[in-house]
């Protein structure tokens, strides 16, 4: 690449992801819009926007081990923007259940995160993520020095939540999840063997 | 947080516009070769349009308070208005066909209903393999409006046709040891793909004790909507047992076995903490992994409140005095 082409690609590159991103939100509101969200749409929004969510984890997840795999050390700074588009589509995830499913009905979703392991898992991992999208302006990261990177190590256990919450709520089927847990397992798993040979 | 009245007004007055104005839009759309009874009903059709309009609208109706949400819910609540033709043929829970809601209206087609028997078998005087036609006899099939309940939380309206199982059962003359009756899906990866991959145990199970069978309400369902039963529901011949979690209602049997011990069903053996034998609807025993007590009608965007025996305890609530319902789930 010349020198231009790779100036181009760095300007660009950031609209493009955030572009990229905004898709599966576009989708939906295509499919809503033109009323094919299927029969029962708040599940279909639902399940969804949880698919997503758990798909830009698992992406920014996946950054650091590309990275370091490919020697593409230009992927790093899409991570912070895919971890907040995980985070953006959790949010709408939570407002779904918050407004359809509960109507803003605080004793019901209460009772909801105290009794089912899923919700609780589910609703424990967006809580985790809000310091997490709160502390990722540069002025927090400056701010944070080392303690950033230590706090933005929940992300691990975000995604164990994540993935444990589909696990849990599926009835019998549980091929998908089993799939995300896999990619999981990949990605944190090449975290501990590249810490285990880089310890010395 | 301001309460305000006209934003309901409002809502209120869209929704009763939208349901007397037939748009003539829509009915141009349509091609012509679709039997009238597979489209939407133009009011539902319009209020799903509106889909996406709405949810801004009555997001804002959040801050309401809760006495004048309820009469929003209200205004949705429509008891027995059957469930349009195109959801209720295109969100299915048939997992020989696939375990997504719109992998049986898609894999469904391998399905060979004609010809089609059903083995009678177990404690009765007359046993055997019965062609379809004969096994239901000559019976006037009936039309009959039930709520169907899914053990997921949602809900429909069923137009159904068939024949009440209490007018079919004691033609085989079934012997007084015969407590329960045992119900079992056609087996046939070829027919079936689902079945390639062991999701569940198959064949499909499901049972009803003797006196549940023989209830006025439990029907064999041939058709709904006044047709014949589309093979993701269940064709040619399934079981709807109205105050039961759906998945009781198995869909296209093949054979019927009348036991003295209670049967062995698909779901409970799968995950017997979770799905019992009984699986009467009752929103006061929770699912140990979501809460039983609310429901999504399709084509609501609220949950409503589940019903005990999901609104058939006049009924049915006999059939189970003295019984610890939340034992006998």
């Amino acid at each position: 690449m010349t020198s231009k082409q790779t100036r181009l690609l760095q300007r660009a590159g950031k609209p493009l992801v955030f572009s990229a991103s905004l898709l599966p939100l576009a989708w939906l509101f295509w499919l809503g819009w033109n009323d094919q969200l299927g029969a029962n749409p708040v599940e279909t929004l639902t399940h969804r926007t949880g698919s997503w969510s758990l798909r830009f984890l698992l992406l920014t997840l996946a950054v650091t081990p590309v990275r370091r795999l490919t020697g593409w050390n230009g992927l790093q700074r899409f991570r912070r923007m895919l971890g907040l588009f995980a985070f953006f589509y959790v949010c709408l995830h939570f407002s779904v259940y918050l407004v359809f499913d509960h109507f803003f009905d605080g004793s019901a979703i209460i009772a909801d995160i105290a009794k089912r392991p899923y919700i609780t898992v589910g609703f424990a991992a967006f809580l985790l993520l809000v310091p997490l999208a709160a502390t990722s302006t540069n002025r927090m990261i400056k701010r944070l020095g080392r303690n950033w990177q230590r706090l933005h190590r929940l992300v691990y256990v975000i995604g164990i939540f994540g993935v444990l919450h589909y696990l849990w709520l599926v009835k019998a089927d549980i091929r998908e999840p089993l799939l995300y847990a896999g990619i999981l397992a990949g990605l944190l798993g090449y975290r501990l063997g590249w810490r285990y040979t880089h310890r010395s | 947080m301001d309460c305000d009245e006209t934003q309901l007004v409002n809502i209120e007055r869209v929704t009763t516009r939208e349901s007397i104005t037939r748009s003539p839009i829509m009915l141009i759309q349509k091609p012509a070769d679709i039997h009238p009874s597979e489209i939407t009903p133009p009011e539902l059709y319009a209020r799903r349009r509106e889909f996406i309009k709405t949810a801004a609208i009555l997001g804002a109706a959040a801050w309401l308070p809760p006495t004048l949400r309820g009469r929003i819910a209200q205004a949705a609540d429509e008891d027995l208005k059957p469930t349009p033709y195109k959801d209720i043929t295109s969100y299915n829970n048939f997992y020989e066909f696939g375990t997504g809601k719109t992998d049986p209206a898609e894999n469904a087609g391998s399905l060979k209903t004609k010809p089609w028997t059903v083995v009678v078998e177990g404690h009765c005087e007359k046993p055997g393999q019965y062609a379809l036609e004969d096994f239901l006899a000559s019976q006037q099939p009936e039309e009959r409006i039930y709520r169907l309940r899914c053990v997921e939380a949602w809900s429909m309206v069923v137009p159904w046709r068939g024949i009440p199982l209490n007018q079919i059962l004691p033609r085989f003359q079934p012997a007084s040891n015969a407590k329960y009756v045992e119900f079992t899906t056609l087996l046939d990866p070829k027919q079936m793909p689902g079945q390639r991959t062991r999701i569940l145990d198959w064949p499909y199970v499901e049972g009803l004790r003797m006196d549940e069978a023989m209830h006025p309400l439990t029907l064999l369902a041939t058709g709904l909507y006044g047709k014949e039963l589309p093979n993701q529901n269940g064709a040619p011949l399934r079981l709807v047992v109205p105050w039961k979690y759906g998945f009781k209602s198995i869909k296209s049997i093949v054979k019927i076995r009348f036991t003295e011990q209670q049967p062995s069903t698909t779901w409970n053996r799968e995950i017997p903490s979770e799905y019992g034998f009984y699986a009467n609807v009752n929103p006061e025993v929770s699912h140990p992994r979501w809460s039983q007590n609310k429901e999504r009608r399709i084509g609501d965007f609220f949950r409503r409140d589940t019903q005990m025996f999901n609104g058939y305890a006049e009924q049915v609530a006999g059939l189970y005095t003295g019984m610890d319902l939340h034992k006998n789930f």
